[in-house]
């Protein structure tokens, strides 16, 4: 009974919700279900955040390495969440600054490493070592030097790198993502079989 | 003189029936505003019921910089002549209007004017009677539905031939050959294995399969008497994280090695999570890093910090823009559908392979579809087209 009732469940919602998306009736059905996932992210979120704690105050206790960074991790979180619930969080609040000022700031640092992370990997795939990554090394060149002004201007113009940029973009490279996308469509499709005729578990943790 | 006042006077009479048709009054005794035309109200389509169409052109006067015309009115009643009860007051541009408050298989009936500066509004022009009813099938869905039951039908013959026992070729996949030489790597350095079941909820499919999967790694570690880590960046994921795991760990007969707290939450926020992660990578020094789920920017500083602390790395995901970067940075890249087909490539069993090659067969159907399509296109044939959008 433990194993079948998770299973019963997941059936009828699976085919429940496949019938409504070709069913505008039956469209509520969906808006329930959302309703639904959010009550359960909400408790699953209470159990998140004793994770993060517990995690963080073993750390501090047994001196694990860089323990010093869980302090103002917990500081963080508990003045958050304090000034949030005690002051709200809408424009002109103290948690809407610190978000803006602090929050926004250090995501966007991060976000900037992506430019560096970007150099260095495209300096190892773009080595010409196999016919693939010499092909993908010429196309490479043209299309960034295609979406630059540079490519029009004196003789580089004559070689309409623009025009064969727009071309990679427009065919080769189109061609490839439709390609991945509808065989994600058709393994979307078979593991959803998989998981409502009960043949996938393991996302249940059965073997 | 009498000449010139008698034309005068003919003048006047004869231009007084125009000057009564252009200006003329409200009830109230206001100039009344020329009122919007072509009024339609109609079933919503495709709806579950419980909502009516309206739709009208401008009014001649609306006319953008230059109106008199500040908005429009809507009013409803169950009855022609009367009843009428105001619903909605919209502004000048204005063409169309939805309303929701409203019971299914009920007659309404519409009206609707224009205003202006200083109250003054048009004639109403009516439509009506109009019912609401609910859609029970999507006509502009059928394509999806019959490709949806041409595809379930592959996969379900080609499990029952695996019921049977036939046995089935699988083509191999690099990527998932490696998992074992990744996991088997970890355990002899004496380091553990990171585990990224991408950056989204339970609800994304692409969450799902590394789930599935993360079952099947965990499973082997368990067995290597390896360690997994697995930061997860969603609650529901972590909790779900951790009973796969611990089934794992449970199924390979080792639930004592099985620590609640590798497998934790950071944090919701997109960079937040990949600085903490970055972090674990760089004091861990992790000997095997997986990302398999839905990536977006932070695949590539992922990426690139696994390479920098010399893990193995092996991706999947089925984000085409995030693909690109996991093939420059890892050593393995699952692409699209290899993905959705890797727990069921790991886990060897019968009825699991049988519904991959149900899922290649319709690969094989599409393949044609888009062939076909192509040469009746190129010849000048619509069928495919029509095909696609209805």
């Amino acid at each position: 009974m433990k194993q079948r009732l998770p299973l019963l469940i997941t059936l009828i919602v699976g085919l429940t919700l496949i019938v409504q998306f070709f069913s505008p009736g039956l469209s509520f059905i969906q808006e329930r279900f959302t309703n639904w996932f959010l009550v359960v992210i909400v408790f699953a979120f209470l159990l998140g955040f004793l994770s993060l704690v517990k995690v963080n105050i073993t750390k501090i206790k047994r001196r694990s390495e860089d323990w010093g960074y869980s302090i103002p991790l917990l500081i963080a979180l508990f003045t958050m969440a304090i000034i949030g619930i005690g002051w709200g969080i809408g424009e002109g609040t103290i948690f809407n600054w610190l978000f803006m000022n602090l929050m926004v700031p250090m995501s966007a640092t991060m976000f900037s490493l992506l430019a560096f992370f970007v150099a260095s990997a495209a300096y190892r795939a773009f080595r010409a070592r196999n016919l693939e990554a010499a092909m993908l090394l010429i196309a490479a060149t043209i299309v960034m030097l295609g979406r630059v002004p540079i490519s029009s201007a004196g003789f580089l113009s004559y070689l309409k790198l623009d025009a064969i940029a727009n071309w990679i973009m427009t065919y080769p490279n189109t061609v490839g993502q439709r390609a991945i996308m509808i065989g994600a469509a058709l393994g979307v499709v078979a593991t959803s079989l998989r998981i409502i005729l009960g043949i996938e578990r393991a996302y249940m943790g059965e073997e | 003189m009498n000449r010139y006042r008698a034309l005068f006077l003919l003048a006047l009479l004869a231009s007084t029936p125009y000057v009564f048709a252009q200006v003329e009054t409200s009830p109230e005794g206001g100039e009344l505003l020329a009122p919007p035309s072509n009024f339609i109200a109609e079933d919503t389509p495709l709806d579950n019921g419980n909502s009516i169409s309206l739709s009208w052109n401008l009014s001649p006067e609306d006319i953008i910089g230059k109106t008199d015309i500040e908005g429009y009115i809507i009013e409803r009643s169950t009855e022609k002549e009367t009843g009428y009860q105001k619903i909605a007051e919209l502004p000048a541009g204005t063409t169309s209007y939805t309303d929701t408050e409203i019971e299914n298989k009920k007659n309404y009936y519409y009206k609707v004017y224009s205003i202006g500066k200083g109250g003054i509004h048009s004639e109403p022009i009516y439509a009506g009677p109009v019912i609401a009813s609910t859609q029970w099938f999507n006509p502009e869905r059928t394509n999806m539905l019959v490709a949806s039951i041409l595809l379930s039908l592959f996969v379900l013959y080609f499990i029952f031939r695996a019921r049977k026992g036939e046995k089935l070729y699988i083509r191999p996949i690099a990527g998932l050959e490696a998992v074992q030489e990744a996991i088997g790597r970890a355990t002899e350095m004496g380091k553990p294995v990171l585990y990224i079941p991408g950056i989204m909820d339970m609800d994304d499919i692409q969450t799902i399969a590394g789930i599935t999967i993360l079952g099947k790694v965990a499973r082997m570690v368990a067995e290597y008497d390896a360690e997994i880590l697995v930061p997860c960046c969603r609650s529901l994921v972590m909790t779900i994280a951790r009973e796969t795991v611990k089934e794992a760990y449970l199924d390979a007969g080792r639930p004592d090695a099985f620590k609640t707290d590798n497998i934790r939450y950071l944090t919701d926020d997109q960079f937040g999570y990949v600085a903490a992660v970055d972090g674990i990578m760089l004091r861990e020094k992790p000997a095997a890093n997986f990302y398999l789920g839905t990536f977006y920017a932070e695949s590539l500083i992922l990426a690139e910090t696994g390479h920098s602390v010399g893990a193995i790395q092996i991706a999947g995901t089925a984000m085409p823009s995030q693909l690109p970067f996991f093939v420059a940075a890892c050593d393995y890249t699952l692409i699209g559908e290899e993905l959705f087909a890797a727990s069921a490539y790991l886990s060897g069993e019968p009825l699991m392979l049988g519904s991959l090659i149900g899922q290649d067969m319709g690969k094989v159907i599409i393949l044609a579809f888009i062939i076909v399509g192509s040469v009746l296109e190129t010849f000048g044939v619509d069928v495919s087209s029509l095909f696609l959008t209805k």
